[in-house]
């Protein structure tokens, strides 16, 4: 499932993970053991920008993908495409994506917590793809998830590192004064992981944590709303049965050693370090839990989007670019080297190597070899925003109704383009929304309050 | 000379550090390595690298000295400078919280000193005030000041106010009897009293009050700057600690307790001109 996937293939499912032939886990597997893909893998930074906008265009007009690839079949890809150019400028907003008006800023600070998360925004900086586009951005390491928030809101950084479920709490006030933040592009999908302290080695099945003290990095993040699906899904409660901090994550790795918790659901590089450091091992990584879960986002207030348009659609292309380049295996290792000196993540480089190639040492002896340990696909998905908040209401950080819907498509730019589309007097088709599995459990984004009713753990409203 | 006061404690000083010296390096000997684990394994955990955490040896200590010495004033882009340039940061920041402090502490002092209705009505504000720390103030400043270097100063200036505000009130309530009575004989305007009978008088007090006051603000720039993080002393410490770099933590550590140290002896300095034997 992937933003740069070709929409006018029939054989693409852009929704599931699978390849495009169906066999195999997920198209990368499927180019491996394929002698000639079905597509020439394109890594030109023109034609993925194409194929972002197209993609969106296609799940937009066709929400069920089965009816996108018969229609795909039943027309073949060349009349799909001309039909659908007709009726809606896919090259006016290919070139809209691309626009380069004049930047009404170029001296931006953007803030980033030194995780392995933000390393889209992160490498931007050292291979040059903000010079690229002419801005002269400023990357501070902020000191936490609260003040990344508080310089959002204050107007310190332009633009920041969020994690996902982030802009949608602040939009809601949920936690802050509410102030209208949207997310521009995920930066990174899975790339966390469960480490456990190296003393419970033994105690691998979840259903013997009872009383362990676990830390997250935030309240309203992925990390939280994976561990307690987790627990809950093996029968604990996780705010009667264990205990959950919240914790800074390199603050996690000496709490670990020190034994004041038991383990961890943080973000990479930490479980790493903590292997690295001989503290603990990892237990589960976060795709076991739900592959393709999207962990950290790039955002920014809705009133900088309004007020600089051409420096956020610049600042946009940076960071899909350097995506781009990131979701190569080619490139893992240079990245991992461009971003561990001090100024940006300030970890050994072989811990971050680990990490973004996926051939690590798991701390239980054994090597393994999972690629997308770590991936990054720029697509935020509405339909992962209504999963987010479900899970919040779920838990009790959301009181009352929610129009999940609403809110979900506010928050998350499905793309820039949308907007554009909209200015130019064109009717912006209402969004697509994948239905997705989490832990084996399929979530329909359509009845969302079914989903959450499906649950026997959670906090009575 | 060898028999003088001042050789024998610096004889002493020395045989302490030594003391420290060989214990630390006697606890940190490298302890034998279980052998066996497979190459690559060994190789993806480290072995065989230099790794920088851990309790450093006295060497290890040594040669990061040397090093963040060496340049100390690099600049390897915004979340990456040389120890010279975060100690300017973190000394500015200083100067202007304890400048601030100092323009409210002085007058407000000699106020509160010169009239006891004053100061039992500000009293309980005083009182309460004082004791909070500024990690707790630092919530409040970020959300009402809306902007984290001035919160950072605004830290500094309320935690530093205190022993400055407290000394100067007790060093003007202090001032001899005589000297005031003389001065009222003599029929001198309140403001001549004021700067060239009282101050005098109790600048001593007052002076010992600032060096105290610097010393909270060192200490509280620090605290500020790990939260609020960007550039300084305190943001050093804290990047190193991400890096779980205790060798260069301990060396920050050092700095901050040298420059804490030089600062004070600037004030004591400072004190030496105003001290009267009466």
């Amino acid at each position: 499932m992937s933003a740069f996937d070709n929409p006018f293939n029939s054989k693409v499912r852009l929704g599931a993970a699978a390849c495009t032939c169906g066999k195999h886990a997920n198209q990368a597997e499927h180019d491996a053991t394929s002698a000639v893909s079905d597509e020439p893998v394109s890594n030109d930074i023109d034609t993925l920008n194409h194929r972002v906008i197209e993609s969106a265009l296609m799940r937009a007009l066709f929400p069920q993908d089965a009816t996108r690839r018969r229609f795909i079949e039943a027309v073949g890809s060349s009349t799909a495409m001309a039909a659908i150019a007709s009726v809606l400028p896919i090259g006016a907003l290919s070139a809209m994506a691309q626009d380069k008006g004049p930047l009404e800023k170029k001296d931006l600070k953007i803030g980033f917590i030194a995780i392995t998360c933000a390393t889209p925004l992160i490498m931007a900086d050292p291979l040059g793809f903000y010079k690229k586009e002419g801005l002269n951005v400023q990357l501070m390491k902020t000191a936490g998830w609260a003040l990344i928030r508080d310089k959002m809101l204050n107007k310190e950084h332009d633009a920041s590192h969020f994690l996902s479920p982030m802009p949608l709490a602040i939009s809601m006030g949920l936690g802050s004064s509410a102030q209208a933040m949207d997310v521009a592009t995920i930066q990174n999908i899975n790339g966390q992981a469960i480490t456990l302290a190296n003393k419970h080695k033994d105690k691998r099945d979840p259903k013997q944590w009872k009383g362990f003290k676990f830390a997250v990095p935030f309240e309203y993040s992925m990390h939280n709303f994976l561990l307690r699906y987790y627990v809950a899904e093996h029968g604990l409660d996780p705010d009667t049965d264990i205990q959950i901090r919240v914790t800074p994550p390199p603050e996690m790795v000496a709490n670990l050693r020190a034994g004041n918790i038991d383990g961890f659901l943080g973000p990479d590089p930490f479980n790493q370090r903590a292997v690295y450091d001989e503290v603990g091992f990892i237990h589960l990584l976060s795709k076991e839990l739900w592959d393709g879960h999207p962990c950290c986002a790039f955002g920014t207030s809705e009133a900088f989007i309004k007020e600089n348009p051409n420096t956020f659609a610049a600042m946009y292309r940076a960071v899909l670019n350097a995506a781009a380049m990131a979701r190569d295996p080619k490139n893992r290792s240079l990245i991992a080297k461009v971003i561990a000196p001090p100024n940006y993540l300030n970890q050994p480089e072989t811990v971050i190597e680990q990490v973004l190639t996926g051939k690590f040492a798991d701390g239980l002896g054994n090597i393994k070899n999972v690629p997308d340990r770590a991936d990054f696909d720029p697509f935020p998905w509405q339909s992962m925003a209504v999963w987010m908040l479900t899970q919040m209401k779920r838990w009790g950080y959301i009181k009352g109704d929610v129009n999940y819907k609403a809110i979900a498509e506010k928050v998350f730019l499905a793309t820039d383009a949308r907007k554009r589309m909209a200015e130019l007097g064109h009717k912006a088709p209402a969004g697509s929304y994948a239905k997705f599995k989490v832990m084996g459990k399929e979530f329909d984004p359509a009845t969302p309050d079914k989903y959450l009713a499906s649950f026997a753990i959670k906090k009575s409203a | 000379m060898f028999s003088t006061t001042w050789f024998k404690s610096a004889l002493l000083s020395l045989l302490f550090l030594v003391i420290l010296l060989g214990t630390w390096h006697l606890a940190t000997l490298p302890k034998a390595e279980a052998q066996g684990a497979n190459d690559e394994y060994a190789k993806l955990m480290g072995k065989g690298a230099k790794k920088s955490d851990g309790f450093p040896t006295p060497v290890q200590f040594g040669e990061a000295i040397a090093r963040n010495l060496a340049e100390p004033f690099y600049d390897r882009g915004s979340n990456d400078k040389g120890i010279g340039i975060q100690l300017g940061h973190s000394l500015a920041r200083v100067g202007l919280g304890f400048v601030l402090a100092m323009l409210l502490a002085i007058p407000l002092g000699f106020v509160i000193g010169m009239s006891p209705l004053i100061y039992r009505a500000l009293d309980p504000f005083i009182q309460i005030l004082k004791p909070i720390s500024p990690l707790a103030w630092m919530p409040i400043a970020l959300y009402t000041i809306k902007d984290s270097s001035l919160s950072g100063i605004f830290v500094i200036f309320i935690c530093s106010v205190w022993p400055m505000l407290i000394n100067t009130a007790y060093g003007v309530a202090a001032v001899r009897r005589e000297w005031l009575n003389v001065a009222k004989t003599l029929e001198v305007r309140p403001l001549r009293k004021a700067f060239l009978v009282i101050l005098p008088a109790a600048a001593p007090t007052i002076l010992t009050g600032m060096r105290i006051s610097m010393g909270i603000a060192w200490l509280v720039i620090v605290a500020a700057e790990m939260l609020v993080g960007g550039t300084g002393i305190g943001y050093f410490v804290w990047n190193e600690w991400n890096n779980l770099n205790l060798t260069n933590v301990m060396f920050a550590i050092l700095v901050i307790g040298v420059v804490g140290m030089a600062l004070d002896l600037a004030i004591g300095r400072l004190q030496k001109f105003v001290t009267y034997v009466e």
